[in-house]
């Protein structure tokens, strides 16, 4: 095993023996990578290792492209749901995870709209529901007070921070069991980078998380543990702690002393 | 939360998921089948006019005057007068396009005059024909009194598909990257220099490609040409181009009154006699045949020139 | 040793100057060519313009728009161009019933749907059919589509403006089909993951997500379609009849301002008559309808562009 178990604490989701191919190429190494339950996973590497790449197989966003194909398990428990099974809708894995871009992504309508869409897209219909549960989501992502008063206005006219904020609520709306977060603060200014980030700390008290991010110092701010992959590969996955502080692979420590990446 | 409500979700989520798939799966079909009957449609018209003009395809159908007599009558001087209308629209569109072209996309400085012509083009696409036949009438026949001949036909058809032209060659230069320019700059070539070395020899499919699309259009076209004026019962050819007596040219055809194979298919179109629809029909099959074939080469043209070329 | 550079340099900078009247020369033959369209619009508007003035010195403005009758060629002539703009908007109408349903649902298709493959083959196909001369499908609408529709209404009258709006209408497709699906793939994938992301199906993603993204470039395929109905002339003249009708009914025969044109055209007008100018006053209506639509149309696309 290249990882110690880390703890003990529940597990979310586990991606057993994973192995991801782009055509002829071998994406992603057999890897291995639990997701304790209501904590921060962070994966950090130099762009092109594959994080990107492994945060997309979660919810089935490979099977958009042709080409793209998949071995090993990334296992979801309670229900011990292998998402990447074929008999696995991925309509179904993608309303149970939720994921939040590298670039605000707002759709062409309100913000209200924007929001309630995981809940329409389920058929919800009923607007007392939509309402309450927009607010919720909104309140969730910090961003009722802003909006509250212009909830029909076009998502375009919020700003980029906001408009991520936003999209942290649409994915919220829908009671995911996981949030995915790809390098979401990469488009944005420091100040709406700390909020998000802040966001991302308030939320582990609910859900489990599991970010990409390019930025190490990021990890360290807002992550309980910590995987670092190169080319492909988990090299070691632990207590950020321990990674930032006493880094076991020598690979992980030459990415993190900024020898290169 | 409790297993037994959250395994309720799940079961109602997946009635949900399901009906919204099948709503895919008849869209899938609703989308195939409006394709289909576009193509349905084509081959109909294919067969249509294939039962109806077969029996008069035979060679002498090509080599007939017209008649009154629908059985004798045959398409010689529609195909000979569209040929010679193509040559005269040919020779004016095409330096006039690829020019315009040229000078778009490599010469034109961001100014406002270049705003206009842009402007300009973009909304002589989208001109109906039959306008291009007014203004065919207004200035070629009664102004310069060039007749209803095969140059003024050759002339209006040459404006009528000046954008179709216009459009390909830009479309064909602007997939030549930045750097081949700046490559040719960069070891002193002039402007001209980069277009007449660079810039055309690459360009060359891609601006033939919206050549014979735009000529396609043009033999096709019948509106304008009636608007000037055209007779539609031509028995004779217009005079040859090769003499025997010195200087063995000549462009006495230019001026030639002439018939061209949509005027000649509108015309036996409108005769109330069935055997003339025959010949309507045979005349059909003939000009989609061409516009047909032109227009599949500029497909293949295309298809080729995605194929080879990865800048 | 300062002569002979000098000599060197003059003459390099003489050839260099040859050479730079060569270039000016060129450059101001290509420009000469890419003002010749300006000269044609000039030109259009110029006839139109000018001949449509004497027409208006015989017929006023108000009867013009507002007589129920057209008989520029009777004695006692009418000139209610209302007459003709019935025809033209009753075909453009039927055409765009069929063209606007069947040419959005391919563009969405071939966009959201189809493999790569499937639309390097459809695509083609479909430009096949807006590139097939126009007198040929009038034949097809008058010999073929008139007959079979005869069987389903029987008091269709042999040309009439029902089968020569549908062909027309399946001739319009592509271009409908071909912009939407241009204004549907510039929406960005970003877009549509967000929506996938969050569990929506194709159809779903489509309808609510890309559609709603590309409305304009949609709307312009819309009104370029419309620009192009009412501009068709010969499949209205063969198979919807040259006779001046006002009529809503698309069962009847009736002339469009494009039909008229090409009536009058096969006739024999003096040059300078008023029969003669009307032709050149319904062209100026004509050109004024499309015109407005393709400017409009144009626009529309414009902003699409602009978005992303």
């Amino acid at each position: 095993m290249l990882h110690p178990p880390v703890t003990n604490l529940p597990i979310k989701a586990e991606v057993r023996n994973f192995n991801f191919f782009y055509g002829n190429f071998h994406a992603l190494k057999n890897v291995n990578l639990p997701l304790c339950e209501k904590k921060v996973t962070a994966m950090i590497g130099p762009s092109g290792c594959g994080k990107s790449t492994l945060l997309r197989s979660f919810n089935r966003m490979h099977d958009l492209y042709p080409g793209n194909r998949y071995e090993g398990a990334i296992v979801l428990h309670p229900d011990q749901t292998n998402l990447l099974d074929p008999r696995v809708d991925p309509i179904e894995v993608r309303m149970r995870l939720s994921m939040v871009f590298q670039k605000p992504n707002p759709f062409p309508k309100s913000i209200y709209e924007n929001v309630a869409y995981g809940l329409r897209v389920r058929g919800i219909k009923k607007r007392s529901i939509l309402d309450d549960k927009v607010e919720e989501a909104l309140t969730s992502a910090a961003l009722w007070h802003e909006v509250k008063h212009r909830l029909k206005d076009m998502a375009f006219a919020l700003s980029g921070g906001q408009q991520q904020r936003m999209c942290i609520a649409r994915a919220l709306a829908t009671a995911p069991e996981i949030l995915l977060f790809d390098e979401p603060t990469s488009a944005l200014d420091p100040i709406a980078t700390g909020s998000i980030e802040e966001l991302i700390n308030e939320l582990k008290h609910q859900i489990t998380i599991l970010i990409v991010t390019h930025n190490m110092q990021q990890a360290a701010r807002v992550s309980d543990f910590t995987a670092y992959m190169y080319l492909g590969e988990l090299i070691e996955f632990g207590n950020t702690n321990e990674i930032f502080i006493k880094p076991r692979d020598k690979r992980t420590e030459d990415y993190i002393t900024g020898r290169f990446g | 939360m409790s297993s037994s409500s959250s395994s309720l979700q799940t079961a109602r989520l997946r009635t949900e998921i399901k009906r919204r798939r099948r709503w895919d799966l008849v869209f899938i079909v609703i989308g195939i089948f409006a394709l289909l009957l576009g193509l349905m449609t084509l081959a109909t018209l294919f067969i249509d006019m294939l039962i109806d003009g077969w029996e008069r395809l035979h060679p002498e159908f090509f080599t007939s005057f017209p008649s009154r007599r629908a059985a004798h009558a045959g398409i010689l001087s529609a195909w000979v007068g569209s040929l010679a209308v193509m040559v005269v629209t040919g020779t004016v569109a095409i330096p006039l396009g690829v020019a315009t072209g040229i000078w778009l996309e490599e010469y034109a400085p961001r100014h406002w005059v270049t705003n206009v012509i842009e402007i300009n083009i973009n909304n002589l696409a989208g001109v109906p024909s039959i306008i291009f036949g007014l203004l065919a009438l207004g200035l070629f026949v009664y102004s310069f009194n060039l007749g209803q001949s095969i140059r003024t036909a050759g002339l209006t058809l040459a404006l009528l598909i000046l954008p179709v032209m216009i459009v390909g060659t830009r479309e064909a230069i602007r997939s030549i990257p930045q750097s081949i320019r700046e490559g040719a700059y960069a070891l002193g070539a002039t402007r001209w220099q980069t277009v007449q070395h660079h810039i055309l020899p690459y360009s060359l499919p891609g601006i033939l490609t919206g050549v014979i699309i735009g000529m396609a259009r043009a033999i096709g076209e019948t509106a304008p040409i009636i608007t000037i004026g055209a007779l539609t019962f031509i028995a004779f050819l217009p005079p040859p181009p090769i003499t025997d007596a010195p200087p063995f040219l000549s462009f006495e055809w230019l001026e030639a009154p002439f018939t061209v194979m949509p005027i000649q298919i509108f015309n036996w179109t409108s005769r109330p006699e069935s055997a003339f629809q025959h010949n309507a029909a045979a005349a059909g099959l003939v000009l989609v045949a061409m516009t047909l074939i032109m227009n599949g080469l500029a497909i293949l043209l295309r298809y080729r020139l995605r194929k080879n070329i990865k800048w | 040793m300062s002569t002979t550079t000098e000599f060197l340099v003059s003459e390099r900078l003489a050839r260099r100057n040859s050479r730079r009247l060569a270039e000016r020369l060129i450059e101001a033959v290509l420009f000469a060519a890419a003002a010749t369209s300006i000269f044609v619009t000039v030109g259009i508007v110029y006839i139109l313009v000018t001949e449509s003035i004497v027409f208006f010195r015989h017929v006023s403005l108000i009867d013009f728009l507002t007589d129920t009758q057209w008989t520029p060629l009777f004695d006692d002539a009418h000139f209610g161009i209302m007459v003709l703009l019935s025809g033209t908007a009753v075909s453009s109408i039927v055409a765009l019933g069929i063209a606007i349903p069947l040419g959005t649902t391919i563009a969405i298709y071939l966009s959201e749907f189809a493999s790569a493959r499937m639309r390097e083959i459809a695509k083609p196909i479909l430009e096949l059919l807006s590139g097939m001369p126009t007198v040929v499908f009038g034949y097809f609408a008058l010999i073929f589509v008139t007959p079979l529709l005869q069987r389903v209404i029987p008091d269709l009258s042999g040309f009439n403006l029902l089968s020569a709006g549908l062909v027309m209408g399946i001739m319009i497709v592509p271009i409908i089909s071909s912009i939407s699906e241009d204004a549907m793939r510039a929406v960005p994938m970003a877009l549509r993951e967000g929506s996938y992301a969050m569990g929506a199906t194709r159809l779903q993603t489509a309808l609510q997500i890309v559609i709603p993204a590309a409305v304009s470039g949609i709307a312009s395929a819309y009104i370029l379609g419309i620009a192009r109905a009412v501009g068709e002339t010969m499949i209205l003249s063969i198979a919807a009849g040259m006779q001046p009708n006002l009529t809503w009914d698309p069962r009847e025969p009736a002339a469009t301002i494009t039909a008229f044109i090409v009536q009058v055209a096969l006739g024999d007008l003096p040059h300078g008559s008023v029969g003669y100018q009307t032709i050149f006053a319904a062209g100026l209506t004509l050109m004024l309808f499309t015109l407005s639509f393709n400017i409009l149309g144009f626009w529309l696309q414009r902003r699409y562009r602009e978005r992303y």
